[in-house]
C-alpha cells in the first residue's frame, strides 16, 4: 500500500462528494422510487395483504424497501465510475504518481455515503407514514451494520460494471434485477402462500434473511439464526464481488 | 552517462499486440531532453497505444522504454513522478470548477500549496476569470488549456500530449500550438501525437512517422523534406487559405 493511500483516497473521496452535492438529484431519484413504492404498498395493497402480525404494514415492509433503496442508489455508483472512465480522468489519475487503488476505494466510499443519506430520507418518510420501532441502541447500530455491509456488497458489484461497461445504460442496468430481488422474498407478503418452486427460492436467498433479521430487530424480537444467514449472505457476496471487481480493475490498469 | 544527459524518452524494440491485432512491431526512438517530438501517423497507427506504454497504463509485449533514465515496466512510480498526461479527449471534470481542478491535481501530486498553484496556473492559461465556473460551461478551447495546465501541476519533466487539437477550431488549435511552444521554452519535453501534418511542421525540433507499427522515418523537418526530390521553382499566385481568411474576420492573433 502507497504512503499516500489514505490522503489521496480522501481527496479523491471530497471530489466525489462534491459531485452529489451539486446534483442532489442522485440521491433524491434513489430515494423516490422506493418511497413511492412503499406509498403504493402501505395505502393500495396494505390493506389487503395479510401479514400474520399485528403490527402495521409499514414496519413490515420497511426492511425491504430499505434494500431496495441500497439496490436503486449503487446504480450510480456504476454510473459515476463509468464517466470517469469514459471521460479519461480515470486515466490521468492512473498516470499521476498518486496511490493507484486510491481512484476505486474513493468511489466505494462516495456510494456508501450517498446510499447512508438516501437510507436516512427513506427512514425519515416512513416515520411520517407511522413507521415506529422500539429498538433500543444496540438493535439500530445491528440494523445499520447490516445495511452498511449489505451497500459495501453490492457497492463492489457495481464496481465491475462501472470499470467495463461500453455504454451508460450497460453501466446501470445490473441493478434492476436486485431491486426486483426483494419481490420474491418475504419483505413485502410472508413466502407461506407461494407455489413450491418459488417459495424454496423466496426462502433461501438472501434478501429473505436479511429482512427477517431487520425486522426482528425493529420489533424487539429474537432474531434466531436469521442474523447470521444475512450476515453470512452479505460478507461472501462482498468477499467474491470484491474478487472479481478487483480482477476487471487489475486488467484495466495493466 | 548521467540521466541529466540521457535522451528524456527512449524507446527500443517496443511491440504491443491487442489479441491478434499487431498495433506495434518494434518501434525505436528517442527524444532529447527540451525538444518537442512529434509522433504523427493516421488513426490506428499506434500513436495512443505507444503513449498509453509510456505513461504507465499500458505494458508492452516487448522492448523496453525509459522515461527520464527510469524503466516504464519496472520503475513505474518512478515514470508517473516525471511524466503527465494529456489524453485524446480532455480529461477535466466537468462538474468542478478550473480551480478546483487545478486544486485536486495539486493534491493529488502532494504539493505544498495547491491553492497558490492554481491561481498562478489560471493566470498563465488565461482562465482567471473563468475559474470559478463549472468546467460544463467552458468552451473547446478553455477546456483544453485547462487539461493542458493540469499536466503541467508539478513541473513534470516530460509531457505527453496525445492528439492535443483534434475536435478544436483552428482558434482553438493556435492557442494550443503557443501553450506547447511556451513549455519547451521553458524546458519541459514534449512528445506529441498528432494527425495533422501542419500541426507537426509548426511544432516539432523532429518527427518521426509511425506507419502500421513501426516507424518509417524520423528526423528534422529539413531532414524529412531531403527525402524527396529537391523543389522545383514554379511561379503560382499566393491565395490566401480558407484559414487564413477565417482567422482574420474573427480577429485572431495568429
Amino acid at each position: 500500500m502507497s504512503k499516500h493511500f489514505l490522503g489521496d483516497t480522501t481527496v479523491l473521496l471530497g471530489r466525489s462528494l462534491r459531485h452529489i452535492t451539486r446534483s442532489p438529484d442522485t440521491i433524491i431519484t434513489t430515494a423516490i422510487m422506493p418511497i413511492a413504492m412503499m406509498l403504493m404498498f402501505v395505502y393500495v395493497f396494505g390493506g389487503a395483504i395479510r401479514t400474520g402480525s399485528d403490527s402495521s404494514y409499514v414496519n413490515y415492509m420497511l426492511p425491504g424497501i430499505l434494500l431496495i433503496t441500497v439496490a436503486s442508489g449503487i446504480a450510480y455508483t456504476a454510473y459515476r465510475l463509468f464517466m470517469d472512465m469514459q471521460g479519461g480522468i480515470f486515466e490521468r489519475f492512473q498516470s499521476m504518481p498518486t496511490a493507484r487503488s486510491s481512484v476505486l476505494w474513493a468511489h466505494v466510499l462516495t456510494s456508501l455515503v450517498a446510499n447512508l443519506v438516501s437510507l436516512v430520507v427513506v427512514m425519515l418518510v416512513a416515520l411520517l407514514m407511522g413507521f415506529r420501532s422500539g429498538a433500543g441502541v444496540l438493535a439500530w447500530l445491528s440494523v445499520a451494520g447490516v445495511l452498511v455491509l449489505f451497500t459495501l456488497a453490492l457497492t463492489w458489484i457495481a464496481v465491475i460494471p462501472g470499470l467495463s461497461a461500453r455504454t451508460m445504460e450497460g453501466a446501470s442496468a445490473f441493478s434492476y434485477p436486485l431491486i426486483f430481488l426483494p419481490f420474491l422474498s418475504s419483505a413485502f407478503v410472508p413466502t407461506d402462500t407461494m407455489p413450491g418452486p418459488l417459495r424454496v427460492f423466496a426462502e433461501n436467498q438472501p434478501v429473505t434473511s436479511i429482512v427477517n433479521a431487520i425486522r426482528a430487530l425493529f420489533a424487539e424480537q429474537p432474531v434466531g439464526s436469521d442474523i447470521w444467514i444475512a450476515l453470512a449472505w452479505c460478507a461472501g457476496i462482498l468477499v467474491v464481488a470484491y474478487a472479481f471487481a478487483m480482477n476487471t480493475y487489475r486488467r484495466k490498469i495493466s | 552517462m548521467t540521466t541529466q544527459q540521457a535522451p528524456a524518452i527512449q524507446v527500443r524494440g517496443m511491440e504491443k499486440s491487442y489479441k491478434e491485432l499487431r498495433v506495434l512491431r518494434g518501434v525505436d526512438f528517442e527524444v532529447a531532453r527540451g525538444s518537442i517530438f512529434a509522433l504523427l501517423g493516421s488513426n490506428g497507427a499506434g500513436k495512443t497505444t505507444a503513449v498509453k506504454i509510456l505513461s504507465t497504463l499500458l505494458r508492452p509485449d516487448a522492448g523496453t522504454a525509459r522515461v527520464n533514465g527510469f524503466d516504464v515496466a519496472t520503475q513505474a512510480a518512478k515514470v508517473r513522478e516525471s511524466i503527465s498526461l494529456t489524453g485524446q479527449f480532455a480529461a477535466v471534470d466537468e462538474i468542478l470548477s478550473g480551480r478546483e481542478n487545478l486544486v485536486l491535481v495539486a493534491r493529488l501530486r502532494h504539493l505544498a500549496h495547491p491553492g497558490k498553484v492554481a491561481d498562478d496556473l489560471l493566470r498563465r492559461f488565461s482562465l482567471t476569470e473563468a475559474g470559478g465556473r463549472k468546467v460544463s460551461t467552458y468552451s473547446g478551447g478553455m477546456r483544453r488549456r485547462l487539461d493542458i495546465a493540469m499536466s503541467l501541476i508539478g513541473d513534470p519533466p516530460a509531457i505527453f500530449l496525445d492528439e492535443p487539437t483534434t475536435g478544436l477550431d483552428p482558434q482553438a488549435r493556435i492557442e494550443v500550438w503557443q501553450a506547447v511552444k511556451e513549455l519547451a521554452e521553458s524546458g519541459t519535453t514534449v512528445l506529441l501525437t498528432t494527425q495533422y501534418l501542419d500541426e507537426a511542421e509548426q511544432l516539432a525540433d523532429r518527427i518521426a512517422i509511425l506507419h502500421e507499427g513501426r516507424i518509417i522515418v524520423n528526423g528534422t523537418l529539413a531532414e524529412l523534406k531531403r527525402l524527396l526530390p529537391p523543389a522545383k521553382v514554379e511561379y503560382i499566385e499566393k491565395q490566401p487559405t480558407l484559414e487564413d481568411v477565417f482567422l482574420s474576420l474573427v480577429g485572431a492573433k495568429a
